[in-house]
């Protein structure tokens, strides 16, 4: 089946190698027989509602971030509608900052976000950087771990009733203080961790493949289990860095 | 204590370090001076009789000062922190090991460049390039860069300026400080068709719109010019032209100044280390070195520690080649495929605070043109699965990955790859590559590094 993936500003958010995200995505639904096409989505392109599978938007540095922040604010209506109409998102770093509703960096000056997950983010004195891993638990009763590395200035707050990606087990995750990491709204999903994210969490790229293959099913379909014996180790390595020297609160 | 004492204390911990088989102690007596007295660096710095120069780049500053040091040796007696210990501890132990030196050379870390020239006030400050790089340890380029513009607008005015104009960021200190001296690559021939994945500063430093590149070199290097504001390169004073790149052996360039043009052969490969060599000329010149020292230095010039060193193991050969970002990265694939694409290549991947904690980086490097010949990976250092999955989703086959994570056995497994005769491709990261020197080192084949002469 036919996947369309846009990715957002991926000349400008693409500070943490956020191509081998796009590039694990694409050969895990290749290697089930899917078809994932990537369409970049810049500044001044639009950005039509009813094209895309999954959106995914990366990590910028501040200056970048700042570029492309106005042109986001432009076509946070046509991102909602896509959601509304059921396309999955991924944002990391930067990215996931964006689609809150604002960014207020170091020198007080607000960034506009698009309001699509409920939660702020301010600057704050410290950058919080290290290995991290969380738990997940995305279907009730199946928890599952993620790895990666954060390396943000921003401290993100989500609204009480809004749910994180999942449970901060070592590193700095969120806020640094709440034990919290991302944030998650049905399909939507925001998160610091970058390493790149899915290349040691292949779970997790499943998962977004499913949600993606829902926007056209309907309902997540079964995907073939692949054998993931590198990225199992990868994961491990990860997770024990994690543990051992993560950012603590 | 008074300084003769500070310095007696500080050289009796090297040597202990050493003793003590704790490397080569290159940064102890520094660290040790630094604590007892941090001023102690300035005096000892003020010693020297024909002052000193400082060379920084993210990519490049270890071979620069290495060059340079060829050009500078024959008329002066250098204190040169030729091993890389380029923080302001391996600065003070390289000013404590070098008594009758009469000019202090150093390569300094990105970092460290504001206080190391507050603190030597060097004559002449060259800076190469600034690319991401190991963004746990620096942070984001644009404030690695916004430092070093604070650090030039502090030079005293009688300090020269040496900065590469196809880098945008340095670029615009040559407009904020008149009289520097900008060099750059003038060779269209040799320009990639688009900028490549991991280019930075590819938005107008001055108003944010994407440059124009007449011609990208290497990254976001190149000739470039705003369609908005008009911010564009600077007028070059010292240029690489007519570039001939002779795969894995060497290159040549028409290097041309002020002073006239000479055709220089490196015995080093690839276009970065035309970047290397102009910034050795440059800062050459900028402390009255002659255009015949300038030439036969760079052409003396072999290869510095772990950049592109080639070492004979038995009856095969090591060629190391560091990696530790992706622009870096992106030259040493670059170089290696121009020699022929080899067919088993072995890349260490650690991540200790040298190497960056955060190996996302790995992603950001075109290994793609290694793929077309590759036979076999051996995946080797501590993060060598994650090596291996960039591999395996780029599309290569994971039965022809090795995943071994001891450097010594990786190191094995690939020369035991390589026929008789043959020469092995080695791309490891830096503490990587201290330990593979250490791994050779041990089997009779390398001297330790801090025996090397100077």
């Amino acid at each position: 089946m036919k996947i369309v993936v846009g990715h957002l500003y991926p000349d400008y958010l693409n500070i943490y190698a956020d191509r081998g995200n796009i590039a694990v995505l694409s050969r895990r639904a290749a290697w089930r027989g899917h078809d994932l096409e990537v369409r970049a989505v810049s500044v001044g392109d639009p950005l039509r509602p009813d094209e895309h599978d999954l959106l995914y938007v990366g990590g910028g540095q501040d200056r970048e971030q700042a570029l492309v922040a106005p042109d986001l604010a432009a076509k946070a209506e046509d991102v909602r509608r896509a959601v509304a109409d059921g396309a999955a998102v991924l944002a990391v770093c930067g990215g996931y900052q964006l689609l809150g509703r604002s960014y207020r960096d170091f020198h007080g000056t607000e960034l506009p976000g698009i309001g699509l997950l409920p939660l702020d983010t301010v600057a704050g004195e410290r950058r919080m950087i290290g290995d991290v891993l969380l738990e997940c638990e995305l279907e009730p009763g199946v928890r599952r771990t993620l790895a990666g590395f954060e390396n943000h200035v921003g401290r993100t707050r989500l609204d009480p009733a809004a749910d994180p990606l999942g449970r901060v087990v070592a590193g700095f995750g969120n806020d640094g203080e709440s034990g919290f990491e991302g944030c998650r709204v049905g399909r939507v999903v925001g998160t610091y961790l970058h390493g790149p994210l899915l290349p040691r969490n292949p779970w997790f790229a499943d998962w977004l493949l499913g949600q993606a293959l829902a926007h056209r099913l309907g309902e997540p379909p079964e995907l073939t289990p692949l054998p993931d014996e590198l990225e199992t180790e990868a994961h491990e390595v990860s997770a024990r860095r994690a543990e051992s020297r993560g950012g603590r609160r | 204590m008074p300084l003769a004492a500070e310095i007696a204390v500080a050289r009796v911990a090297g040597k202990l370090s050493r003793l003590a088989g704790a490397g080569g102690g290159t940064t102890v007596p520094g660290k040790l001076l630094w604590k007892l007295d941090p001023g102690a660096i300035d005096r000892l710095a003020a010693r020297l009789p024909e002052g000193s120069a400082v060379i920084s780049a993210t990519n490049g500053k270890t071979t620069t000062a290495a060059m340079a040091a060829g050009i500078l040796r024959n008329r002066l007696r250098l204190a040169h922190n030729s091993s890389g210990a380029n923080l302001v501890s391996g600065v003070a132990s390289t000013l404590l090991d070098a008594t009758d030196a009469e000019f202090g050379l150093f390569e300094v870390d990105e970092g460290a460049l504001p206080e190391i020239v507050t603190r030597v006030r060097p004559k002449a400050v060259c800076l190469g390039n600034l690319f991401r790089d190991q963004l746990d340890r620096y942070g984001e380029l644009e404030h690695v860069a916004a430092r070093w513009r604070e650090a030039v607008r502090g030079l005293p005015t009688e300090t020269a300026l040496v900065v590469n104009g196809d880098d945008p960021q340095l670029g615009a200190l040559a407009r904020v400080r008149s009289g520097a001296l900008v060099f750059g690559v003038d060779d269209p021939a040799l320009a990639r068709p688009s900028l490549q994945h991991a280019a930075d500063s590819k938005y107008c430093v001055q108003c944010g719109t994407p440059y124009e590149y007449a011609a990208a070199y290497m990254g976001h290097l190149g000739e470039y010019e705003c369609p908005a504001c008009g911010d564009r390169r600077p007028p070059l004073d010292v240029a690489a032209r007519e570039i001939e790149l002779d795969g894995l052996e060497s290159v040549s360039f028409t290097l041309a100044t002020a002073a006239g043009g000479r055709r220089v052969r490196l015995r080093l490969p690839g276009l970065y280390n035309v970047y290397n060599a102009l910034a050795a000329a440059s800062l050459g010149l900028s402390v009255g070195a002659s255009l015949e020292e300038i030439v036969s230095g760079l052409e003396s010039f072999s290869a510095a520690f772990g950049r592109f060193e080639r070492i004979a193991v038995a009856d095969r050969s090591l060629l190391l080649l560091l990696i530790k970002n992706p622009a870096g990265a992106n030259e040493a694939v670059r170089t290696i495929v121009d020699g022929g694409t080899p067919s088993v290549v072995v890349i260490g991947l650690n991540d200790a605070i040298a190497d960056g904690r955060d190996v996302s980086w790995i992603w950001d490097v075109d290994f793609e043109p290694l793929l077309a010949g590759l036979d076999r990976l051996v995946a080797t250092g501590d993060r060598a699965a994650e090596l291996a999955l960039r591999f395996k989703y780029d599309g290569l086959d994971p039965d022809r990955i090795d995943v071994i994570p001891s450097l010594e056995a990786g190191l094995d497994r690939g020369l035991e790859l390589t026929p008789a005769g043959g020469e092995l491709v080695v791309m490891p990261t830096y503490t990587a590559m201290l330990a593979l020197r250490k791994v050779v080192g041990e089997r009779g084949f390398v001297r330790p590094y801090w025996e090397r002469a100077a």
